[in-house]
């Protein structure tokens, strides 16, 4: 409650600020919480914390079948359409053709060379011309995308993980212009005919907004690992970056790893061991 | 000339600003459902909040709710009367439609009266419409 | 003084009606958008921004030229703009009134739109945006309307409307310089990624805007009795030759950067756009007849017996309004996508529905600075009879 009351009077005080003289006033009425006034919101038990998600992917167990299977656990539980699903035509009729340019994807398969098209290199070590690196978003501790919305639906929570409030959004898409990444998809259209089987734990998402890789906080708040973690076969592993005694940590420690864009300053979260 | 013009049109417009009480008078009013409390919501007794309070908040307590989880990471709330609650409209046992299963008899019949079409169901399912 | 707007001539309704039409056709193109969402662009994954934001660049640029009739007048007392200084602030209120509903078309939650204001976000460029936006169409809406009245009744314009005409001022740099500020602080695009990317912007909107203010005031010539001055029109022809001048030197001195350290990620974009680039070139031939039309239309403003031929004049203003357009609407937006940040080629093109849409904004600016015109030049030309 102390944290709740603190962020309203920031944010009363913000708007107050700029001068927008009837805002203060709707936000206290809104403040107001309905008679609920000792409720408590708090963390599930199980939920897993960290000080700094962060992601290694150990290159040397990556093949094309763990890509795949990554690739699809992630956008089968994520409910993300994929406009090769022929449409339910008793479901939506009248469904339009689709433009394979507006497909929406969270983590994928890239070349070296489009991975880190920085480091383009025509000599580059042979195992890894024609392997497929997964990239996605990187949850960057510094992320053009989070400073370039307008309305803060896009955000950095404070374990580090960049999110989407698909309530919020108003799909400018400013942040897709900001990613460095190229780790963000618009809804082009309504998503939900180009779902083959909707899965109940997460929702889909509307026409006009964006959306991106959540590090699977809806699974980390549930104290699992995210989808992709699982589906790697050790490939990936999801932990704190700031506690040395973690995993990702220990992995870092033993191994040299390359991250995407790093002159770019944004400080990414994602590593490859290579 | 003029006089009966004006006349005639302020007569037109009251005419149609109180269209919706001629409406009224025409048509039969229905009283408000009662949503409906089926499966486990009947044997359970124990919401959120109270009946009444809950028909009147339930909006500002479910845009509370998405704050909370979605921005806050909060998602277990522990309300005033020491229930605990999953803060998600559908997804699992503890939520919302988890307990008050069908939504068509209980959010439905009510928005429909009220002729309010909120936009969760966009994006939020309804896990017996995948069934 | 709006009753001056409904007493026209016949070709007055013409036009008007053919502009609502346009208005009309637009909306229910918008309506089929709004119902199924900007799957009826040409936009993309990689292309996430098109022709409406193209055009908002470019307009902002038209409202921010109105300035350089504002500067020479209310600065420096230059008598000969007098007559055409509310014609350039009117320009900027229709300018401005496309660039915002280019915005909102654009939006994918145009009904949202408003949490931009309920959860104001300073980090935001785009926040910045909305507010000297705003601002500045409401200061020219205040001051060219205020003004006017006076000249109506004969008398001087009320104290306070001087410094909000000051303010104007930085108003009008500030919408551009903000506008490219949206644009050239972003990592991952090196097309945008230039501090000379505002400087730019102001160059080629200073050229843009007085050059179509020039074509205006012959339109105003032909259908009214109102005649806003050879000489200013000439005095307007050399900003825009200057303008043009310096937004041409501004990208040349980019080209140098660019190719002469050839980092790649900077260079690939003016390969594709003045080249091609593995295979890809829609582009090419827009970009060469806009840095043509802009060269040229600078030759010919340079040279008095061009500039001073009323013939070519208008020609030539429209060369540069066509160039400057292709180069910041069409080529600014586009190239800054391709290649996107893992350097694929996507290439972009606006669908018909998209040009449907856009035709229906400028239709709606041009109906606003219709009847703006309207009673600028009617009121002149009452107070001069």
């Amino acid at each position: 409650m102390m944290k709740k009351s603190r962020r309203s009077f920031l944010k009363v005080a913000g708007i107050a600020a700029i001068g927008l003289g009837a805002a203060p006033a709707m936000t206290f009425a809104a403040s107001d919480s309905h008679g609920a006034a000792q409720a408590v919101k708090g963390k599930n038990q199980e939920a897993l914390s960290a000080h700094r998600w962060g992601m290694v992917i150990d290159t040397s167990k990556l093949n094309e079948e763990v890509a795949k299977n990554i690739t699809e656990a992630c956008h089968r539980n994520h409910n993300v359409p994929d406009f090769n699903h022929e449409v339910d035509e008793e479901k939506y009729p009248n469904t339009r053709p689709t433009n394979p340019k507006q497909e929406i994807k969270w983590i994928w398969e890239e070349h070296f060379n489009y991975a880190f098209p920085d480091m383009e290199d025509e000599f580059l070590v042979e195992k890894f011309k024609h392997l497929g690196f997964p990239v996605t978003c990187n949850h960057c501790k510094n992320a053009p995308c989070v400073q370039a919305c307008p309305t803060q639906a896009t955000f950095k929570r404070e374990d580090g993980i960049v999110l989407m409030d698909f309530h919020r959004c108003i799909g400018c898409r400013f942040c897709m212009a900001a990613c460095p990444y190229g780790a963000r998809s618009f809804n082009f259209r309504d998503p939900r005919p180009f779902i083959a089987e909707t899965v109940p734990e997460f929702p889909t998402r509307s026409k006009g907004v964006v959306e991106k890789c959540n590090l699977c906080a809806e699974r980390l708040a549930k104290g699992q690992m995210p989808h992709c973690v699982e589906a790697s076969e050790g490939a990936i592993v999801v932990g704190d970056l700031e506690d040395p005694e973690s995993e990702v940590r220990v992995l870092l420690n033993e191994n040299y790893s390359i991250r995407r864009k790093q002159s770019l300053g944004t400080e990414p979260s994602v590593y490859y061991v290579v | 000339m003029n006089k009966n013009l004006i006349i005639a049109g302020l007569a037109v417009f009251v005419i149609a600003v109180l269209s919706p009480f001629w409406f009224n008078l025409v048509t039969v009013t229905q009283a408000a459902p009662k949503p409906e409390l089926l499966g486990k919501a009947k044997t359970e007794k124990k919401c959120v909040l109270d009946k009444y309070d809950m028909r009147a908040n339930h909006m500002s307590l479910l845009d509370e709710w998405r704050v909370s989880v979605v921005r806050d990471a909060d998602r277990m709330y522990t309300a005033a009367n020491g229930h605990s609650f999953n803060m998600s409209l559908s997804t699992g046992e503890n939520s919302c439609l988890g307990c008050h299963e069908d939504k068509e008899k209980f959010c439905d019949s009510c928005h429909t009266y009220a002729s309010v079409s909120p936009y969760c169901w966009e994006c939020h399912t309804n896990p017996k419409e995948i069934q | 003084m709006l009753e001056i707007a409904i007493k026209g001539s016949r070709n007055y309704w013409l036009w008007i009606v053919l502009l609502l039409a346009v208005m009309g056709a637009g909306a229910i193109t918008y309506i089929d958008q709004f119902t199924n969402g900007l799957m009826t662009t040409g936009m993309s994954r990689d292309v996430s921004w098109g022709f409406y934001i193209a055009n908002f660049t470019f307009l902002v640029g038209v409202a921010a030229g109105g300035v350089m009739v504002v500067i020479p007048y209310y600065l420096h007392d230059y008598e000969k703009f007098h007559r055409i200084t509310i014609l350039g602030e009117f320009l900027a209120v229709a300018a401005l009134v496309m660039c915002l509903l280019f915005i909102i078309v654009d939006l994918g939650q145009p009904t949202r739109m408003l949490n931009v204001l309920l959860y104001p976000s300073p980090k935001s460029m785009l926040f910045y945006d909305m507010l000297v936006l705003n601002g500045y169409l409401f200061l020219n809406i205040i001051i060219g309307w205020k003004v006017l009245e006076a000249e109506r009744n004969q008398v001087e314009p009320p104290m306070w409307t001087k410094p909000l005409i000051y303010l104007s001022i930085p108003f009008a740099i500030g919408i551009h310089t903000v506008t490219a500020y949206l644009y050239c602080g972003l990592p991952g695009r090196g097309y945008w990624l230039t501090a000379v990317l505002a400087p730019r912007f102001l160059a080629s909107a200073f050229a843009a805007g007085p050059a179509f203010l020039i074509i205006l005031c012959y339109i105003i010539r032909k259908f009214t009795k109102f005649d806003p001055g050879w000489d200013a029109m000439q005095t307007l022809a050399k900003i825009v030759c200057w303008a043009i001048i310096a937004n041409l030197f501004f990208f040349v001195c980019e080209c140098f950067v660019v190719f002469y350290s050839g980092i790649p990620s900077h260079m690939a974009h003016l390969q594709y756009l003045l080249f091609g680039y593995h295979g890809y070139h829609a582009l090419v031939p827009w970009m060469w007849s806009g840095f043509i039309l802009m060269t040229l239309g600078a030759i010919f403003l340079i040279i008095p017996k061009l500039r001073n031929n009323k013939t070519l004049l208008p020609i030539t203003c429209a060369m540069i309004f066509i160039g400057a357009w292709i180069d910041k609407g069409l080529g600014m937006i586009s190239g800054g996508f391709v290649p996107s940040p893992l350097h694929h080629v996507t290439e972009y093109a606006p669908t018909g529905k998209e040009i449907m849409i856009t035709l229906a904004v400028y239709a709606t600016g041009f109906l606003v600075l219709t009847i703006l015109y309207k009673l600028a030049t009617t009121i002149k030309e009452e107070v001069r009879g």
